[in-house]
Formats: structure tokens, C-alpha cells, sequence
């Protein structure tokens, strides 16, 4: 991603948070009851840290989607503790803030298809994840064009989702997952619609990031490929987290 | 950034097309409340238009448009001799059908009291008034007849010589005006041999009745024109039309005229009232109900239509959802879209409506007040169908973006 222009000043100069971006402890998600009963996500703990990208790798049905709703405020845990920053926002059973405005405000979401509005060119893809969080117009969107200037999109800003590419597509997905300077990045299998170099080019967009704009950015993964791009990496299996590596450096 | 405009921008087409079908639906809606009104006002022209402070009617009866009232004309010249009464004039009305120039003619005939009355009153648009006492005519220009024509009526010509505009029955049938005295000879008009059979008749029964005790002079007379004989009287007329003098109050008139046992006596209103809960009744409750039927069916359709558009959108709301955004911001797109569309099919059913109403047979009054209205009623049903939308975004979760 050598390519891509350096970080905007705004976001270069963000501080290092002393407390990590995510820390969750004892997460169990548990559908049904009885004989139906399904434990999708069991007794999981996750620490990430601010400028640091994690992959969550695991077989199909192993639970990184949900553990990944989880810690996005998506769906609420059966039982566990969830803080984000300083801010405690799960814990004793019930969501400890307002969900909607701490969402906008301190998460960014990519998943496997870029989900944009496919009414809004790609600048107002990402104009709109600000406006949402009261930033005025004109600055929400010389905002996004520096954003899509980072990602290397900019060019593509005026053109509707339909004309760009998977590749494309991405880029301005994480350009809106950026857009309000996010403390916590979550991406579910972001390159799984993408062929295996503009798949590697995305991972390593999350990389630069995570290093540069000082968020953590933790991402599902099925692709061993782009291991190496990561700071380190868990592994589920069955809804447990089995074990965490350190990836080679890039 | 207003979403709404953005997702219509990018389904225009779409957007346009649902547009013009609920367009369409209005218009018909529109249609329905303006035949409502073209019938009332079709109802009421005759008695709003002739101006009468007081209608005497046949003793007993509600007057000429409700059932049969039979008076003789003599009754205008009694009306004449009571303080405050200005004017009288006869009036008759009755509705023909007859074959002209290869083409059903049907008209309802009018009766004006010349000399008094030449037609002055009436709305004409092309030719002029009665000059003389017979064989001339007014018509309303959608009866087809043009100044000049000359239609046979009885055994007499008459020519048109003035077109009225708008001047139709409450059946909707165009008005042609005569003198009184014509409109009675059309009216009771009889072929040669009726009238031959009819005065043989008189005399056969009045040789079975007065056999050897008449005098023989009785029976020349009984088989002469009826106009000749005193005892049969003059014509009838339906009514007697009567205005007042002004610093005369007319109900203190009516009460005199009232007073006499062979009359009845309406008031302008009152004749009015009777027209609208008698002759149309029936039918303007049943348009009226129709058109009320046609605004819950275009509601119910709408409703079904922004639930349709808010299901289209589902992921982008759950996505909006996932993003942090209020619940005003995706209220907000629903609602504008929907009042959007309203506001477009309103639009275009009052611009359809005023190019395809005037072709219609009978007449569709829409006023503007009418249409305010049904602006305010679309922007309520625009509304009100969107909650069927609301509620599902609002139900919508942000985990269906992982779906």
C-alpha cells in the first residue's frame, strides 16, 4: 500500500489511549433454550489495542461472526463484560450506554460485501457516516474526499456503487468505517468477494490503518494468506477462543 | 443530505411510474368528488339561475322537479296582485327525445314567459336572446345544435338562434329555451288524427250523457279546437315563478300567496333543499360514497406501495441502523418519500384531470378548494400509509447487514 497517500493530519496526530481499544471478558452468546439450546459464542476474552490488527480465524460456524457482533454492540451477550476505551458499555446483562450513538460514534464496520448505499455516489457513502454523527455537510464531505484520497479512491468519489469494483467498493466501505476516527475497526471477511491480490491489498489497508490512525482493527478472516499482515492472530473452534499467535512482521 | 431525494434521484423511473399509477388513482378520485359536484350543480343551475325569490307549486305537491305539479297559467296574473310581488313568470319544463338530422336529440325544454322573459338571464355565448314570441330557441351548446339550425318539433320549426354554455338538467341533459307557449304546444302536441278521434269522443259522450237535453250548439262547439272552448280552461304549467320587490321580505309574500288553498309556496332555498334531497339524492350519496370508497382504496394501494419501496430498502436501513443513525433519519426518508409521491400523484392527477375531464359527457366541476382538499387528505393518507413502512424499518435489526 505504498501507493496511497500518508494519513490525514487529523488522524496522524490522534493519541495513544491508555486503556485498549476493545477488552471483553467472559463472552457467551446462547440461542434457544433446553434441547435447542446453541452456545455460539463461550466464555471468549478479546484485548485489542489501539493501532494494533488482529486476525479471527476459525472454521465455519466456529462463532468469529458473532463474537464479532458482539463486541460491535450488534447483538447483546448472554453474559460477559464488554468495555471500549474507558467506557464499560456491557456489562451485569445489559448494555451500559446508548447503542446507536456509541456505535456512530466509536466503531467502524466493514464486512464481507461493502453494504453501501447504492443511492449515494462513494463520497456521499462516506459523507453520510458523518453527517449521521452531526458533522456539518461541507466539512463531512472535504472529510471524505481526504478519506478516499487515503484510500486511493478519490477519483472514483462522484461514481455510484454500481460502477466500482469489489476492490473499489471495499476501499470506500473502510473509508466510512473511518470516517468519525473510530476507536475499535470490525471487518467480517472483508475480502472474501475479492480475488487474492485486491483481497491482500485490503488486509494490508487495514494494516495501515490500524498503525497509522491508532485504531484497533480486528478482523474475521478465512484467508491464511495474509496472515503475515497482522500484528497477531485468535483462533476459534466451537465458540472458544483456542489460542492466539504472533504474526511474522511484514 | 437528504436521503429521500438521493434515493429518488437514483430510481427515477421507478419513482415517476409508481408516481403516475397513484397519479392516476387520484385522478380518478378527483373525477369522482367533481361528478359529485357537477351533479349537485347540474341540480341546482335551473333554480339558482332563474333567479325566483318564490316558487308557487300545485297545492300539496313539492314542486316540478320532485313530482307532477299542474297549475293554471292564470296564477301568474293572481301572484302579480299581491304587494311586494315584482315579477311572475310561468314555468315549464319537461324532457324530450326526438330524432334529428339522423341523430337522437334529447333535450329538456324550457319554458320562457315572453314578453317578460326573452332569456336575457341566460348565459349565452354565441347568437342572442328570443325576439319573438314563437318558433325560436335557445340551446345549450352541447346538445349539438348550432345558430341557425332548424329543428322540428310538433308540427312546428324552430330555429336556434342562441347557445348557453353549461345549462344541462339535473339528468344532464342540455337545456333548450322557448316561450312558454311553445314549450306547452311541444309538450302536448298530438297528430292530426288523435286530435280528430279525441273531438268525435267528446261528442259520442256528450250524446250518451246529455241525449235530448243539450242544446245542438254544444255539440258543434264540443268538436271544435280545445282552445276554442272556454270550459275546458287554458294549459297548465309545472310552476309559477315569482320575484319580489326589494324591501319586501319573501317569506312574508310566500306566507300571503300561501294562504291560498289551491297553491303551495317554496322559497328559493327550500326549493333547492328539495331538489338535493329529492330527484338527486340518491344518486349524489351514491357517488358521494363511491368517492369515498375510491380514497380508501387509493390509500390502502399507497400503503401497500411505500411498504413495497420500504422493503426494497430494508439492508440500507439495517445498514443505517449498524452506522449509529437516528431513528428520525430513517423516519424521515420514509416519510419524505411518501409525501413525495403523494405530492407527485396529486400533481399529475390534477393536470390529467383538467385535460381529460372536460370530455366527459356530463360535467365535472373540480374547484380549487376541492383540490386543497384532497391535498390535505393525500398528505394524511401519504402518512398514514407510510406507518405500515415505519413499522417495519423500525423492526428492522442492524445484525440483518450480516445476513
Amino acid at each position: 500500500m505504498t501507493d496511497t497517500p500518508s494519513a490525514p493530519a487529523a488522524l496522524a496526530n490522534a493519541a495513544p489511549d491508555e486503556f485498549p481499544a476493545v477488552a471483553a471478558t467472559g463472552l457467551t452468546k446462547t440461542y434457544g433454550d433446553g434441547h435447542t439450546e446453541v452456545r455460539a459464542v463461550c466464555e471468549a476474552s478479546v484485548n485489542v489495542a489501539r493501532g494494533e490488527i488482529v486476525a479471527l480465524l476459525g472454521p465455519s460456524g466456529a462463532g468469529k461472526s458473532t463474537l464479532l457482533a458482539l463486541l460491535g454492540l450488534i447483538v447483546p451477550p448472554s453474559t460477559g463484560r464488554i468495555a471500549i476505551g474507558d467506557q464499560v458499555v456491557f456489562a451485569d446483562g445489559q448494555f451500559q450506554v446508548r447503542i446507536q450513538r456509541f456505535r456512530r460514534e466509536h466503531l467502524g464496520f466493514v464486512f464481507q460485501n461493502a453494504n453501501l448505499m447504492p443511492f449515494l455516489t462513494a463520497v456521499e457513502n462516506v459523507q453520510l457516516a458523518m453527517e449521521i454523527n452531526d458533522v456539518p455537510s461541507r466539512a463531512a464531505r472535504a472529510r471524505a474526499m481526504e478519506l478516499l484520497d487515503y484510500l486511493g479512491v478519490a477519483e472514483r468519489a462522484d461514481h455510484l456503487p454500481t460502477k466500482l469494483s469489489g476492490g473499489e467498493q471495499q476501499r470506500v466501505a473502510v473509508a466510512r468505517a473511518l470516517a468519525n476516527e473510530p476507536s475499535l475497526i470490525l471487518a467480517d471477511e472483508p475480502t472474501a468477494a475479492l480475488d487474492s491480490v485486491r483481497g491482500r491489498q485490503v488486509m494490508e489497508l487495514f494494516r495501515k490503518v490500524a498503525h497509522e490512525q491508532n485504531a484497533a482493527v480486528l478482523v474475521v478472516t478465512h484467508d491464511h494468506r495474509a496472515l503475515d499482515v497482522f500484528d497477531r492472530s485468535l483462533e476459534m473452534e466451537d465458540g472458544k477462543l483456542r489460542r492466539g499467535r504472533r504474526a511474522l512482521p511484514v | 443530505m437528504n436521503l429521500a431525494l438521493k434515493d429518488i434521484r437514483h430510481g427515477l423511473g421507478r419513482f415517476v411510474l409508481t408516481g403516475t399509477g397513484i397519479g392516476m388513482l387520484l385522478m380518478v378520485v378527483m373525477g369522482m368528488a367533481g361528478i359529485y359536484r357537477g351533479l349537485v350543480e347540474e341540480a341546482t343551475l335551473l333554480v339558482d339561475r332563474s333567479g325566483a325569490d318564490l316558487w308557487i307549486v300545485q297545492s300539496g305537491t313539492r314542486g316540478p322537479f320532485a313530482e307532477i305539479s299542474r297549475l293554471p297559467r292564470s296564477i301568474e296574473d293572481r301572484a302579480l296582485t299581491v304587494p311586494g310581488v315584482i315579477h311572475a313568470r310561468s314555468f315549464v319544463s319537461h324532457t324530450i327525445q326526438r330524432e334529428y338530422d339522423g341523430r337522437p336529440l334529447r333535450v329538456m325544454i324550457q319554458g320562457l314567459s315572453w314578453p317578460t322573459d326573452r332569456g336575457a338571464w341566460l348565459p349565452i355565448v354565441s347568437g342572442r336572446a328570443l325576439r319573438q314570441g314563437h318558433y325560436e330557441m335557445i340551446a345549450d351548446a352541447s346538445s349539438g345544435l348550432k345558430p341557425g339550425e332548424r329543428v322540428p318539433l310538433g308540427k312546428d320549426i324552430y330555429t336556434v338562434v342562441g347557445l348557453t354554455q353549461l345549462m344541462t338538467s339535473s339528468s344532464g341533459d342540455p337545456m333548450a329555451f322557448v316561450s312558454v307557449a311553445d314549450a306547452l304546444a311541444i309538450q302536448f302536441d298530438q297528430p292530426g288524427e288523435a286530435i280528430r278521434v279525441e273531438r268525435i269522443a267528446r261528442l259520442a259522450r256528450l250524446e250518451n250523457i246529455d241525449l235530448h237535453r243539450t242544446q245542438p250548439q254544444v255539440g258543434d262547439r264540443a268538436v271544435q279546437p280545445a282552445g276554442a272552448i272556454p270550459a275546458l280552461g287554458t294549459a297548465m304549467v309545472s310552476a309559477v315563478l315569482v320575484n319580489v320587490a326589494p324591501g319586501y321580505d319573501p317569506m312574508v309574500v310566500g306566507s300571503r300567496i300561501a294562504a291560498w288553498p289551491d297553491v303551495s309556496v317554496y322559497s328559493h332555498n327550500e326549493q333547492r333543499d328539495l331538489l338535493l334531497h329529492g330527484s338527486v339524492d340518491r344518486a349524489r350519496r351514491q357517488i358521494g360514497l363511491f368517492a369515498v370508497l375510491l380514497l380508501v382504496v387509493a390509500g390502502v394501494i399507497m400503503a401497500l406501495i411505500l411498504y413495497t419501496l420500504t422493503l426494497d430498502k430494508i439492508h440500507d436501513i439495517a445498514m443505517l441502523k449498524l452506522m449509529g443513525a437516528r431513528t428520525t433519519v430513517i423516519l424521515a426518508l420514509i416519510m419524505q418519500q411518501a409525501v413525495l409521491l403523494g405530492g407527485l400523484g396529486l400533481g399529475l392527477a390534477y393536470a390529467l384531470g383538467r385535460w381529460i375531464f372536460p370530455h366527459f359527457p356530463r360535467r365535472v366541476v373540480v374547484l380549487d378548494e376541492d383540490v386543497a382538499r384532497l391535498a390535505v387528505i393525500v398528505l394524511g393518507i401519504s402518512l398514514a400509509a407510510s406507518v405500515l413502512g415505519i413499522r417495519k424499518a423500525l423492526g428492522v435489526e442492524p445484525n440483518e447487514v450480516l445476513s
